[in-house]
This record gives structure tokens, C-alpha cells and sequence, in this order.
């Protein structure tokens, strides 16, 4: 059984449709890459998942339960579901461990001395338990990086949503990251990744989905889709990205 | 840690930069050249090192106290020379005056710092209040927000002195039961009042600037929209509003002095008293060196918290 499906899932921002009548399938353990234009609603279909965006039409289910349902309570879908943006968005005023234990804490209510040894447990699977201490400005952007996939981990989701996590590091930090969530990928963690690293999604993915103009255009095993492409739009999306010599 | 497939990390064969060699069309080369460089033969030597630069270290030290000198010194000569100064002497800068003053003036200014204490926690909170209300979101709270929006125009363009006596005078003169009767209590509720608008204002630009993926982490961690404000957003931007409201602090510290129209005893009307019976402005000096003596040092804090905000964010934008 599919861990998340979504169905005709639609949303305009103002008069502008920015996801079309949009169909997808994640199984349990599966990574799905969601590649596509600058634009094409990469981002807006991630974070309906965890409801950060609500759309105005569709249905999505997490483990046969739509996502509205009430059972999952106030906070039940967050805790199964991470999430993970571009820009880290760790707080800035708050320590490493302080980043990591604050929804533990204020959320789902866990004890401290607890909730600390969490923290810690997370942190040294990224090898970087020697920073709880520090101030997210101290660190490089791929340790923020990573502490902010640690932070998304901390209530054990079921689901990481990953959006374009190594665009802003620089390109000697990208495979720090990378690495990570191979490892996170060896663990059967579901994750629906948005990047625009090609070579990384033909490595991880089990599927890769081609985006475009809100709509999924074209899916298919990472082999197939890059090498050969069927829809017009994912050859003329491909063939740039070689042409500029990112592929 | 369950290994990964045997790849080099980092390197997926993306964004690797490949020598310039590679990309760039050879067909402009002669045979037999390479695009590779000659090692160059070593840096240029370093700048030589001067001795110890006496004029660079004391000249401009040496011309700026010489022209501070000539400055001040010549103020006060033009000042005291004039032909009225015995006079200006005598009716602002007698000592015998200032001194028979000194101890009222003080008394009222202790006044003054109390009501200025005072004042500040109940803007701080009251402010803060406001500024929460109007950044909520949601159509239910569009009253709120409208009312709130209402208060801020309506103390920010009446004159805080006209707040001032219109809630001094007036609300005591209504004699309500109840509800207490003293000017110093409603002179200081219309400061409130008036400062709390614009404080709220300085809180909610602080509010606007903290960046909305920190709303969306809090948000995505399943914090409550409360919970957000309240971990997440307040204490970045009450970091982000320090200076201006260091402002705050002095502006309120001398417009303390307002309420003395409505007949508080502060320092400015203890003053005012001293200086109707006897004809002599001095008292008026010493209150002004009182405020001076407070606001300054606060002034000079306000500019350090400024320094230091601007080092951080110039810190934080490399
Ligand atoms: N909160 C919002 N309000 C209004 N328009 C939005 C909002 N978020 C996204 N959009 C618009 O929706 C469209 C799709 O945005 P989205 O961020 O999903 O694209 P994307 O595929 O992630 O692009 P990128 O690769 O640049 O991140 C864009 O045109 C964007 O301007
Ligand atoms: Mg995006």
C-alpha cells in the first residue's frame, strides 16, 4: 500500500495555477524526485503534503488517512511528517540543541532530559554532535544544513520532504549532504525530494517525476527518464541542462 | 551508519567545475600550444615596512585637539565678553541660586525617573500587546486587527501633550467613583497611551522583518500559531528592534517633563516654582543639567547597541 497518495490535487495562488489536477503514488521506503523548471510547482506540491500550503481542490492521504482528517490531531501529521527548505531555516537565536528540542519539548510535550538525549542520538548519526552548542550563524551552511535535517528527524517522521536542500551550498558542502540522505534512504525513510541536482536524483530516486507548468508531466524509473525522455516538455528540460553542462 | 553505494561524497558529477581547458573550443590554438599557463616566476615583494610614523600617529590627534580648542575657546570668549554676559550670569548661572534650588529640583526629578520607570514597562507590554494583535492572521481576527490599526493612528497624530492634559485635567475633573483621582496617574497613563503607538509600530516592523521560512519551520515543526510568535518569532524580532527603541527609552526619559503641566512636581516644575518667587533662572539650569546628566549616558548606549547591532548584521550578511 502507498504511504502518500495525492488525487487531482489543484491550487491557484490568486488567478495563477500553480498545480494543475496533480496525481501521485509514494510507496513505503520509496524516494520520489520531483524535478521541474524554476516555477513549475515543485515547492507548492511539497508543501501541501504537510499542509504548509492548503489546496483548493484534491485529496491527499498519508497511510490511508487524508491529511485533513481529524484524528491526526493539532499536531499528529507534523510529527510524521519533516520537512526540510532550501534556506536551512534554523532559529537564528537559538542554540544547535535548542533548534532540535524545541518542538520535542513545547509539542509533543517530552521530558527534557529526554528529549536532550534525542538530540544527541540525531546528531551523531550526522557526525556532528560537537556543535549543540553552538549558534547556527558559527556554522558552515552544510553543517546548517544537516542540523536542520536533524531537527526534521527528531520526532521520528515516517515522511521527509527534502525542497532543493543543496541549492544554496557551496559546491564543495553539497556532497556532505548528499551523503546524509543516501544513508537516510539505506534506513526506508519515504522521501519526496525537489532537487535540481540530476546526477544526485538518478542515484537516490526509485522514481523521478518531471514537472511542468503545474502539471506532472512525465514519470518513470531515474534510468528511463534521463536517458530517454518521452514527453516533449522533460527533452527540452533535459537537453538545456546538458547543453549548459549540468548533466 | 549503513554505508552508501561506493561513490566519492560529493561528487555526483554535478556542478563540478571542469578545467577551463576542457569547455573551451581548442580550434583558436596553435599546434603546439597548450592552454596551460608558465608557472610565474614568484609574487612581487611585499611593500617595504616604514619605521615608526610619529606624524601619522599624533598629527591629526595634535589638529583636532588644537582645532577643538580654538573652537570652544573662542565661543567662550565671544560669550563672556559680551556686553550683557553679567548679566546672562547672573539670571541663569548663579551659584547661590542653584544651590538653594539643587535639593527641590532633585526631589522632583525622582519623580521624573519614577514616572519614566514606570512608564516604560507598561509602554513594553501594552506595546507589545498591540503589535501581536495587528501581525495576526486569520479573518477572525480582522476586528482586532482593525481596532488596533484605529488606536495606532489616533495616539500617533494627536499631540502627546494634549494627551497629556486632557487626561490630567479632564478625566480627574469628572469625578467618577471609583477610578482614581490624581493627575500624576492620568498624565502618565496619556504618555502611555501616546508612546505605546508608536512603540508598537517600531515592534511590528520588527516582527515583519523576521524572515517568513522562520514562520514555516516553527509551523512545519507543529508549533501552535501562538507558540510561533512566542519561540520563533518575538525574540528575533525584538532583537531586530533594539536600537529604535533604545531611542524610545531617551525620548520618553525628557518628555517625562510634559506632565509638569498639569501640575506634577517633577524637576521642570520644582523649578518653575523656585524661579517665580525669585526671579532667577538657574533652577531652571540645574533641572536641565539633571536631564542632560541622565540622557546623555543613555544616548551614548543607545549608539553602542546600534555599533553592535550593525557589526552583527554585517557579520551575519558574508
Ligand atoms: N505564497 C505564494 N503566494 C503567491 N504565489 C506563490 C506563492 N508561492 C509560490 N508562488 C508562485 O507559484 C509558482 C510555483 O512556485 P513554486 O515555489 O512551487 O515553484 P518551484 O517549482 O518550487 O520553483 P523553484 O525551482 O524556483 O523553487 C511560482 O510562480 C510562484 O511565484
Ligand atoms: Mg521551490
Amino acid at each position: 500500500m502507498s504511504d502518500i497518495t495525492i488525487r487531482g490535487l489543484t491550487k491557484y495562488f490568486g488567478d495563477r495555477l500553480v498545480l494543475d489536477r496533480v496525481d501521485l503514488d509514494v510507496d513505503k521506503h520509496e524516494v520520489v524526485c520531483l524535478i521541474g523548471a524554476s516555477g513549475s510547482g515543485k515547492s507548492t506540491l511539497l508543501r501541501c503534503i504537510n499542509r504548509l500550503v492548503e489546496p483548493d481542490h484534491g485529496q491527499i492521504t498519508l497511510g490511508g488517512l487524508s491529511i485533513t482528517d481529524p484524528r491526526f490531531g493539532r499536531t499528529g501529521l507534523q510529527q510524521r511528517v519533516g520537512i526540510v527548505f532550501q534556506s536551512y531555516n534554523l532559529f537564528p537565536h537559538l542554540s544547535v540543541l535548542e533548534n532540535l528540542t524545541l518542538a520535542p519539548l513545547k509539542v509533543q510535550k517530552m521530558a527534557r532530559p529526554q528529549a536532550k538525549a534525542r538530540a544527541h542520538e540525531v546528531l551523531s548519526l550526522f557526525s556532528m554532535e560537537r556543535f549543540t552548542a553552538a549558534y547556527p550563524e558559527q556554522l558552515s551552511g552544510g553543517q546548517q544544513q544537516r542540523v536542520a535535517i536533524a531537527r526534521a528527524l527528531m520526532t521520528q517522521p515516517d515522511v521527509l520532504l527534502l525542497d532543493e536542500v543543496t541549492a544554496a551550498l557551496d559546491p564543495e558542502l553539497v556532497g556532505e549532504v548528499l551523503k546524509i540522505i543516501h544513508d537516510l534512504k539505506q534506513r526506508g525513510l519515504t522521501m519526496v525530494i525537489v532537487t535540481h541536482e540530476m546526477g544526485f536524483a538518478r542515484d537516490v530516486a526509485d522514481r523521478v517525476c518531471f514537472l511542468s507548468e503545474g502539471r506532472i508531466v512525465e514519470e518513470d524509473a531515474p534510468a528511463r527518464l534521463f536517458s530517454a525522455p518521452q514527453h516533449p516538455a522533460t527533452q527540452t528540460f533535459l537537453s538545456r541542462l546538458i547543453a549548459s553542462g549540468r548533466v | 551508519m549503513v554505508a552508501g553505494r561506493s561513490r566519492p561524497a560529493g561528487n555526483y558529477g554535478l556542478n563540478v567545475h571542469r578545467p577551463i581547458a576542457d569547455q573551451t573550443d581548442r580550434g583558436g590554438l596553435r599546434p603546439g600550444t597548450t592552454s596551460i599557463r608558465p608557472a610565474p616566476e614568484g609574487p612581487p615583494p611585499p611593500p617595504r615596512k616604514r619605521s615608526f610614523d610619529w606624524r601619522a600617529a599624533f598629527v591629526p590627534g595634535l589638529i583636532s585637539s588644537a582645532s577643538i580648542i580654538i573652537v570652544f575657546g573662542g565661543l567662550y570668549w565671544l560669550i563672556t565678553s559680551a556686553e550683557q554676559w553679567p548679566r546672562i550670569k547672573a539670571q541663569f548661572f548663579n551659584l547661590d541660586h542653584m544651590i538653594a534650588a539643587a535639593p527641590r529640583v532633585a526631589q522632583g526629578f525622582l519623580t521624573n525617573l519614577q514616572v519614566w520607570l514606570i512608564a516604560l514597562a507598561c509602554i513594553g507590554v501594552w506595546a507589545l500587546v498591540l503589535a501581536v494583535l495587528r501581525s495576526l492572521r486569520g479573518p477572525v481576527f480582522a476586528p482586532l486587527r482593525l481596532l488596533v490599526v484605529l488606536y495606532i493612528d489616533i495616539f500617533r497624530g494627536l499631540p502627546a501633550l494634549l494627551l497629556v492634559i486632557l487626561f490630567g485635567f479632564g478625566i480627574p475633573a469628572l469625578n467618577i467613583p471609583g477610578l482614581p483621582n490624581s493627575g500624576l496617574f492620568w498624565g502618565g497613563v496619556a504618555m502611555v497611551l501616546s508612546y505605546s503607538a508608536y512603540v508598537a509600530e517600531i515592534y511590528r516592523s520588527g516582527i515583519d522583518a523576521v524572515h517568513e521560512g522562520q514562520r514555516a519551520a516553527a509551523r512545519s515543526l507543529g508549533l501552535s500559531e501562538w507558540q510561533t510568535l512566542i519561540y520563533a518569532i518575538l525574540p528575533q524580532a525584538l532583537r531586530n528592534v533594539l536600537p529604535a527603541l533604545m531611542n524610545i527609552v531617551v525620548a520618553l526619559q525628557k518628555d517625562v517633563a510634559l506632565l509638569s503641566v498639569i501640575g506634577v512636581r517633577d524637576a521642570v516644575r520644582e523649578a518653575q516654582i523656585y524661579t517665580a518667587t525669585t526671579f532667577n533662572y538657574s533652577a531652571l539650569v540645574v533641572a536641565a543639567l539633571l536631564f542632560l546628566l541622565a540622557t546623555v549616558p543613555m544616548a551614548r548606549l543607545a549608539d553602542w547597541v546600534n555599533r553592535r547591532d550593525r557589526a552583527r548584521r554585517l557579520q551575519m550578511a558574508d
